[in-house]
């Protein structure tokens, strides 16, 4: 077992080669791509490694680029993110994120804002599908929200008017609603979804979200292979927890997505088992939105299936669709039968135990 | 039940000036009354039409809507024991209606949050909780994103639940109450919050317990209150002996409660919950083929009995 495990590290640090090993298969001639991994904090290095590891499993032709994205203080006093993040990023231009414990005090920037801000990473994208073998009141669930994730209400602009008085700015632009609704259409193609709503509320602010609308609009009227509705965003909601199941492909400005994206995530179960991703026009990023679960850090207790998933997104925007498949499924698999559970999801084996479980169910499906 | 009722009725009528306003006797109605009980309206289409709500709210500064969400036994959700409340902050926030274009293809709205409004809605808050004895009020707000809009709101929330430590407090996130608010709705009791927030919680909750066609509303005001039914106004069986009173029936239970006619809410509301717990006599939206005439007469029949 553990020559099997060295051989592949060594195996990962080859790129582009053709290795035939004894009774194992190749690697191929299939190019490979380089990935920044950011592990995170907390739980986050071993759910990273348990990604790593099923990849491996799969021969996914993924090579790994750890960085540490701890902040370092610079000569301002302020603390920044270290410039190898960027480096990376800027050379792969796909990122997989564990949690990051959220630094206290000031001077911190705020590492998300950030990688989003360098990235120009526009849309916020979390695929909510129910899984079988983890109950919640919600069957069959297969939905997605689309998050403007650059502007709207988020855009930090406030003041004062007088004392007792604040105003903040809700900022929408057509270049940035454009943007997010063609990729909405775009992702509702590649990923053979029916219908793209725009979510809203134009009736109360006519002229932001009537913008938004508007550039929703026009798209539909160039993608009409793809069904468009609107809904105001109070209607999804009570439409939501009442049949989930009537919801496809969404997309929203930015404070929307906020909360429809969590409201969605707990239809499944929970951040502990959603994927999440940030498209970007110079990259993207794909995370798992859990906290790094300090209490049980390092104690090989932690549920690798948030990031995992995230990854498996991350190989379908690769172009690696068969790897991403396989992968889903041997997961996806693993959950529904239930033998090897980590706790949260109602089990008591260990994360490397439910990891090996998936790594298994990988081997067997090539 | 000690209630007189005096009906208006308010179909726009067209002014002087080409616009169609609200009748006068609704205010002068109200004036006197100071208290209102509103079916579903109609949205009238074209221009010129004056929003009825808008005009109502502003009229008599009713500045919280109030919803009481509680699981109904017999009418199924996947929810079971919901049991709280969401009280909206309603003049302000998200919903001042300022917005501008900056240049083209770049616009703006404001949201507006004031020291006073957020006091006013806070203290609502408390009252009602300790009237109602409810245990906890939970803020809903996103303080961490926009850190003086909803950091002022918080700020007055915070202040409120220091004069009333009666009554337990704490915050929450948004994102964080909707995630945790569909796994386990059954962990929150008063929420308050700012306008756009409370837009989406309280038809987020009324979807829990079932939808608005069960779910009561309350508009608390300076100068008077205005309950009503949120639904709408279902013209397909309008008329034909099929609606289901519910909703504006548990919006006059909450009237009641306000008016100080607290066992007359809670007889009218034992036997509203016990028609339909029981399930012979339920109109067609709530799973049974009923004539709302029937399903009222048989809330009538429990009402006498509990005498």
């Amino acid at each position: 077992m553990a020559f099997r495990r060295a051989l592949k590290r060594l195996l990962q640090e080859i790129p582009n080669q053709c290795v035939y090993v004894q009774g194992s298969r190749c690697y191929s001639t299939e190019a490979r791509q380089m990935v920044t991994m950011i592990p995170g904090d907390g739980i986050g290095p071993e759910i990273s490694q348990s990604v790593k590891d099923i990849f491996s499993a799969a021969g996914a032709p993924v090579d790994w680029e750890d960085v540490d994205v701890t902040p370092v203080k610079g000569p301002d006093g302020n603390f920044r993110l270290p410039p190898k993040i960027f480096d990376s990023m800027d050379r792969t231009k796909v990122g997989l994120k564990g949690p990051l414990a959220t630094p206290i005090g000031k001077g911190h920037q705020s590492l998300n804002l950030a990688l989003r801000k360098a990235f120009n990473l526009y849309a916020n994208v979390r695929p909510c599908k129910s899984i079988e073998g983890y109950k919640t009141p919600y069957n069959d669930v297969d939905l997605v929200t689309i998050r403007e994730n650059t502007e709207g209400e988020y855009s930090g602009i406030e003041h004062v008017i007088v004392d007792g008085v604040v105003q903040s700015i809700k900022k929408i632009t057509e270049e940035a609603s454009m943007r997010v609704a063609e990729y909405a259409f775009a992702y509702a193609r590649d990923n053979n979804r029916d219908t793209v709503t725009a979510v809203h509320k134009a009736n109360i602010m006519k002229m932001t979200d009537g913008l938004f609308l508007k550039c929703c609009r026009h798209v539909a009227e160039q993608n009409k292979d793809i069904k468009f509705k609107e809904m105001y965003l109070d209607t999804v909601c009570l439409n939501m927890v009442q049949d989930p199941t009537q919801f496809d492909v969404l997309v929203m400005p930015n404070l929307y997505g906020d909360i429809l994206s969590d409201l969605c995530a707990g239809l499944i179960g929970g951040l502990g088992v959603t994927p999440s991703g940030n498209i970007g026009q110079d990259g993207a990023i794909f995370e798992s939105v859990h906290g790094t679960a300090p209490d049980i850090a390092g104690e090989d207790k932690a549920n690798p299936t948030a990031l995992l998933l995230s990854a498996v997104m991350m190989l379908r925007y690769m172009g690696l669709s068969p790897y991403a498949q396989r992968i889903e499924m041997a997961c996806f698999d693993v959950i529904r039968e239930g033998r090897v559970l980590t706790g949260d999801l109602g089990g008591s084996s260990k994360c490397s135990e439910f990891t090996e479980e998936i790594c298994r169910k990988v081997r067997e499906s090539e």
